[in-house]
């Protein structure tokens, strides 16, 4: 049991901390710009592709510098040329451009690359295991994904808090126009922090690639898990896309460990449990089966009672 | 004004496709590979698909079919849908193709036996033969079996049948885990699994039982944390694809130490995720030989295709049984027709490759074979898989007539 | 559409001559299998007609509500499953079930979901909306996974409609006894649909689109106004579910997740979410190219990705809005004057396309060819594609082509100009 609860807790912060890599850049870009960016886990995608590319020719370790900074450009690029023009439109429009976005992305990755999972696989020298507990090894390059995905986030916070950009783009979040009026130049804050933010996304791909698979379908797997975060978390807050992520990862996580159903519950108060009626499927589900609708049911229920999300200032 | 423009796009639209539409050559015998050419489970459709087009063209070679008809095998993607794959169905009997080969996934077969059978009662011109060549579910040659469906492949209950007899032997397994995919094949797996366990060496605990999603699951860590915290001091699963390759490699990741019995645990990258440590520990039932080649033929067989497909690897044998009985059944019948290659199918006793002698039983249409036990090395390995200098070795065979198991079937006849 | 008529003067026409377009539209839809007859084109109208409805019922949300869901085909799949089930009861217990009403049962299903769902998730439009169509159509669609005694689990539910009661004789064992059946509740739904738009109800639905505050103010709660619409758009939704699951025999988790969901979105918006036909072009030609197409090129979805980014950012309109330009300039007669310039612009702009189309199959074709495969069929041409020739050519027809394209395009632009002034200017109306 304590080695289920261990082992649990550390996967579950390996994956929450991919989220909020992920979200980290979407909460910034929804509370700049007012936008859901539909395309970030697509952009996710293209980070673990170029990746793989380039691993393929140089290695794993430039790819894990030239990947994100592509995939910025790739992202402020589409913000320059395509958001901006479809912005007139209304929030609707961009959300629907977006949409389309994240398709062709998808399907420009099947087109250039395939339709087969890629062999894109971590540096050789991490390929060891860091540390063993009863049994179970803790594979070297989960303690890597985990001091970038730290790192990322307490490079983040200074950057917001401490430099002077940071407090510009606090600034443009709350208060777009009067920050214009100050004579700074808010669409290009904006390109940048689009670009930025697709840049964390393509850095998560980078990393998160080898672990959980580069295939053409990776983008939808995460896609609206990212979603369920930064509405659970709040907007325009990274500290509630830091917890709403790791919440979700946790229970994720920790949910697959859990084998007891409704029927198990019964049983322990007393009453029979139901096998063959029409419900009986709902009494028989063990927590492990039901794993995947979690996010989405606290996603709705958080939308319904608390638009704000847990530590959100601005609504949906 | 806007209805009638809409019709008058409608109808150019579509006298253009039709005119646009392919003219179909009426001389290759066509046959339709209906598997997963894209998604998850892209890797091992688009091999099965290389394997069936090497035996046609050997089939060719040696002449063809109906004195000098060429064989001609066509892929469809179905992305392991059941509702694509009906949509595929359609296309297919629209191209005019008689013939379909399909095995990935038991959900797909249930959808396409169902589709089959229902298109050949309802339209005796435009039928298909659906010949299976890998979905293993019982029950589509038990209680949902059909006169147009013929199986190639030993069906779970006998995989599972000859698995449980190595297990059994093992004085000093104790402890038991299984896993598999949520759907009617892994489901099938656990039920047999629990059966024979039970029946062979009641003194066995199944410490586990888990069913996951099909193709979704990329961490399995989870569960080999649960494994391990069971105490588990084995592993069956009847994972295949990209669940088998995840769960092997997040096996390998925690070091997990213990033998995994399995029906599909090698090639498309799997053999090489498992790695060396793993000797000796990863068990596999299948239906063919890797090594000994146990013919000159079969061995001659394996070097052809792995020159003219250096990355691949005839991971599934039972590919050249299901073409090779087709042609056969053609050449019998003397036409395409498949009422009557089906009829010249029924009772064939048929030679494999390898020197195993089948047959294919007319009250199921489930091929009789014998089935043999494979363990993963790297020791008198001459074709091993991905490259990796490991492969299967031969342990133990079943008999056909011990790994045969009994049917419910009652057949509807046209 | 007709120029506006007292309601006296409407009375006077009867139901028949109101309706002529659609009654014209029906006798079409039903003569079409005469011309197309073969196996397949019947199986692609099947897909097409329930695609309409599909998009229709969309369009009630989006383009005359206002209200983006990225969680509708929970409506259509629920409603297959309802339906399916019905089906199944039936063939089991032999109960009276003419096949034709069963569709019914699938938009019973679509009108309760969307009550149920639509009660907490019409409070806001816009952004909250979509995200909660999208919680629910994720959550619906991992349920389907889980309550595997409804859905059939990884399988899907099949069922045999030749069992039920025959309709007059007829069994539905044939593709194209089903055709007309779904082609007449085509033309059925459509005209429910249009007529709900022109009630006072989908009236205020547009109203609540463009300014729900005002709309309030008028005496119009704009919560009930969309969660009606919803639940319309949820019962036709699931009357092409049930269509759906006539159609196919089987129903799987599919027909309700986020892609199906997609299909839809794409369907009416490039088809054009501001006109009632919108969502119909749309339908038929997403499926054209899906079934068409994907006979030619593997790479079918990214055409059909860049026509609809390319609808989003230059024309928000979509198909039906760029035909709709031209008919002030048609009514006009002034059409012709127009033909000249598009040919001009019209064929630079072809030879860029096919640049473009083949300079994306080339590399498409290299970049996961096999081993060995150098020849690649384009165009009704074998092209080799290790040799250059074959990019050059490809690459001056695109750049060529788009830059004689742009410099021809002031051509058109001046001869709209001038179409459309001469009508302002009082020209023949």
């Amino acid at each position: 049991m304590l080695e289920l609860t261990v082992f649990s807790l550390l996967n579950g912060l390996v994956y929450g901390l991919l989220l909020f890599m992920l979200s980290a850049g979407l909460t910034l870009i929804f509370s700049m710009m007012g936008v859901l960016n539909f395309a970030h886990a697509s952009l996710y995608m293209l980070g673990a592709y170029f990746a793989y590319s380039i691993s393929t020719k140089v290695g794993f370790w430039p790819g894990l510098v030239v990947a994100p900074v592509l995939v910025g450009v790739v992202g402020a690029l589409i913000e320059r040329y395509g958001l901006r023009n479809v912005h007139r439109y209304g929030h609707v429009a961009e959300l629907i451009f977006t949409f389309g976005i994240a398709f062709l992305i998808e399907e420009t990755v099947q087109l250039i690359w395939g339709k087969q999972t890629m062999d894109y696989h971590g540096p050789k020298i991490l390929d060891f295991p860091l540390f063993e507990l009863w049994g179970i090894e803790f594979p070297a390059y989960k303690a890597f994904m985990l001091a970038i995905s730290i790192g990322i986030f307490i490079a983040l916070l200074v950057v917001l808090t401490r430099t002077r950009i940071g407090l510009i783009i606090q600034a443009a979040i709350s208060h777009p126009n009067q920050v214009a009026m100050l004579g700074h130049n808010v669409p290009l804050v904006f390109t940048g922090v689009f670009g930025f933010g697709s840049a964390l996304a393509g850095l998560a791909g980078v990393i998160a690639g080898p672990e959980l698979g580069t295939s053409p379908g990776m983008a939808a797997v995460l896609g609206s898990i990212v979603f369920v975060v930064i509405v659970v978390g709040g907007l325009g807050s990274l500290w509630g896309a830091f917890l709403a992520s790791l919440l979700i990862g946790m229970i994720q996580t920790f949910a697959v460990a859990i084998d007891y159903s409704l029927n198990d519950l019964f049983a322990a108060i007393g009453i029979p449990p139901d096998k063959t009626g029409a419900l009986s499927d709902l009494y028989s589900a063990t927590v492990a089966q039901i794993g995947p609708i979690l996010p989405y049911l606290l996603m709705v229920v958080i939308l319904i009672f608390r638009p704000t999300g847990l530590l959100g200032k601005r609504e949906v | 004004m806007i209805s009638r423009r809409k019709f008058t796009q409608l109808a150019a639209a579509l006298a253009a496709g039709l005119v646009a539409f392919p003219t179909l050559a009426a001389d290759p015998v066509r046959v339709a590979f209906i598997d997963p050419l894209s998604g998850p489970f892209a890797s091992i459709g688009t091999y099965g698909l290389h394997q069936f087009q090497y035996t046609a063209e050997q089939i060719n070679k040696a002449g063809g079919v109906l004195g000098g008809r060429k064989l001609e095998v066509i892929g469809y993607d179905n992305k392991v849908s059941p509702k694509e794959s009906l949509i595929q169905l359609k296309r297919v009997i629209g191209d005019g193709i008689q013939f379909i080969v399909q095995g990935n996934s038991s959900g797909v077969a249930h959808a396409l036996i169902d589709a089959v059978t229902k298109q050949d009662e309802r339209n005796p011109d435009h039928r298909v033969l659906y010949l299976n060549y890998s979905a293993v579910d019982p029950a589509l040659t038990n209680e949902d079996c059909s006169f147009w469906h013929f199986r190639f492949d030993a069906n779970s209950d006998m995989k599972m049948n000859a698995l449980t007899d190595v297990i059994a032997k093992n004085k000093k397994m104790k402890r038991i885990y299984i896993i598999g995919q949520d759907y009617s094949f892994g489901k099938a797996v656990a039920a047999a699994a629990v059966k024979f366990l039970g029946e062979k060496r009641p003194d066995i605990k199944i410490v586990g039982n888990e069913l996951h999603p099909i193709g979704k699951v990329k961490d399995f860590s989870p569960y080999i944390a649960k494994i391990k915290a069971a105490g588990a001091q084995a592993v069956i699963t009847g994972n295949w694809g990209a669940d088998m390759l995840n769960l092997a490699k997040a096996a390998q990741d925690a070091g997990l130490d213990i033998p995994f019995y399995t029906y599909y645990a090698a090639g498309n990258g799997i053999t090489k995720a498992l790695g060396a440590g793993l000797n000796g520990k990863v068990f596999l039932v299948s239906e063919g030989t890797m090594n000994p080649p146990l013919t000159k033929a079969w061995a001659n067989e394996m070097k052809g295709f792995k020159a003219k497909y250096p990355g691949e690897d005839w991971s599934q044998p039972r590919v050249s049984n299901t073409l090779r009985m087709l042609a056969l059944a053609i050449n019998k019948a003397g036409s395409t027709d498949p009422a009557k290659v089906a009829a010249a199918l029924e009772g064939m006793h048929y030679t494999t490759l390898w020197g195993d002698k089948v047959m294919m039983r007319a009250s199921d249409h489930q091929l009789q074979m014998p089935v043999r036990i494979q363990v993963q090395t790297d020791k008198h390995i001459e074709f091993d898989f991905d490259n990796s200098g490991l492969g299967l070795l031969n342990e133990s065979t079943v008999s056909a007539k011990n790994a045969s198991t009994p049917t419910t079937c009652k057949m509807k006849r046209p | 559409m007709a120029a506006v008529a007292t309601p006296a003067a409407m009375g006077r026409k009867s139901f028949l001559r109101r309706n002529a377009v659609w009654w014209v539209a029906l006798v079409l839809v039903m003569l079409l299998p005469q011309v197309a007859h073969s196996g397949t084109s019947i199986a692609v109208l099947n897909q097409m007609c329930i695609m309409v409805i599909f998009s229709l019922s969309y369009n009630m949300l989006l383009g005359q509500g206002g209200m983006l869901s990225f969680g509708h085909a929970v409506y259509f799949g629920l409603g297959g499953y309802f339906a399916m089930h019905l089906i199944q009861l039936a063939n089991a217990t032999h109960f009276f079930m003419p096949l034709p009403l069963t569709p019914l049962a699938g938009g019973l299903a679509g009108l309760v979901f969307g009550l149920i769902f639509g009660s907490f998730s019409t409070s806001r439009a816009g952004t909250v909306f979509a995200m909660i169509s999208l919680g629910i159509g994720e959550m619906i669609a991992s349920s389907s996974l889980i309550f595997t005694k409804f859905s059939g689990g990884e399988e899907g539910l099949t069922a045999d409609r030749t069992d039920l009661t025959p309709f007059f004789g007829v069994n539905f064992g044939r593709d194209y006894q089903v055709y007309y059946l779904i082609a007449a509740w085509m033309i059925l739904s459509a005209w429910l649909m249009y007529r709900f738009s022109r009630t006072p109800l989908g009236r205020m639905a547009n109203a609540v689109r463009d300014n729900p505050e005002r709309a309030e103010f008028v005496g119009y709660s704009q919560k009930r106004v969309r969660l009606l619409s919803f639940m319309a758009a949820g019962f036709f939704a699931g009357i092409a579910g049930g269509l759906f699951a006539l159609n196919y025999e089987i129903v799987t988790d599919e027909t309700v997740n986020l892609t199906t969901s997609g299909v839809v979105l794409l369907q009416a918006y490039i088809g054009g979410v501001g006109f009632f036909a919108g969502p119909i072009v749309g339908a038929v030609v997403y499926t054209l190219l899906q079934t068409l197409l994907s006979n030619y090129t593997e790479i079918w979805a990214f055409y059909v990705g860049l026509i609809f980014v390319a609808t989003v950012m230059y024309a928000p309109t979509g198909l039906t809005g760029i035909i709709m330009m031209h008919q002030p300039i048609w009514r006009a007669g002034r059409l012709r004057s127009l033909a000249l310039p598009y040919l001009q612009v019209g064929a630079p702009a072809l030879a860029c396309a096919i640049g473009v189309i083949g300079l994306l199959e080339l590399l498409h074709f290299v970049s996961v060819r096999a081993v060995g495969q150098s020849t690649k069929h384009l165009f009704w041409m074998s092209i080799n594609a290790g040799r250059p020739t074959a990019w050059i050519v490809f690459s001056v027809l695109a750049v060529g082509g788009f830059l004689l394209a742009r410099r021809l395009a002031p051509k058109l632009v001046a001869a709209w100009e001038a179409a459309s002034a001469d009508i302002h200017a009082g020209g023949r109306r």
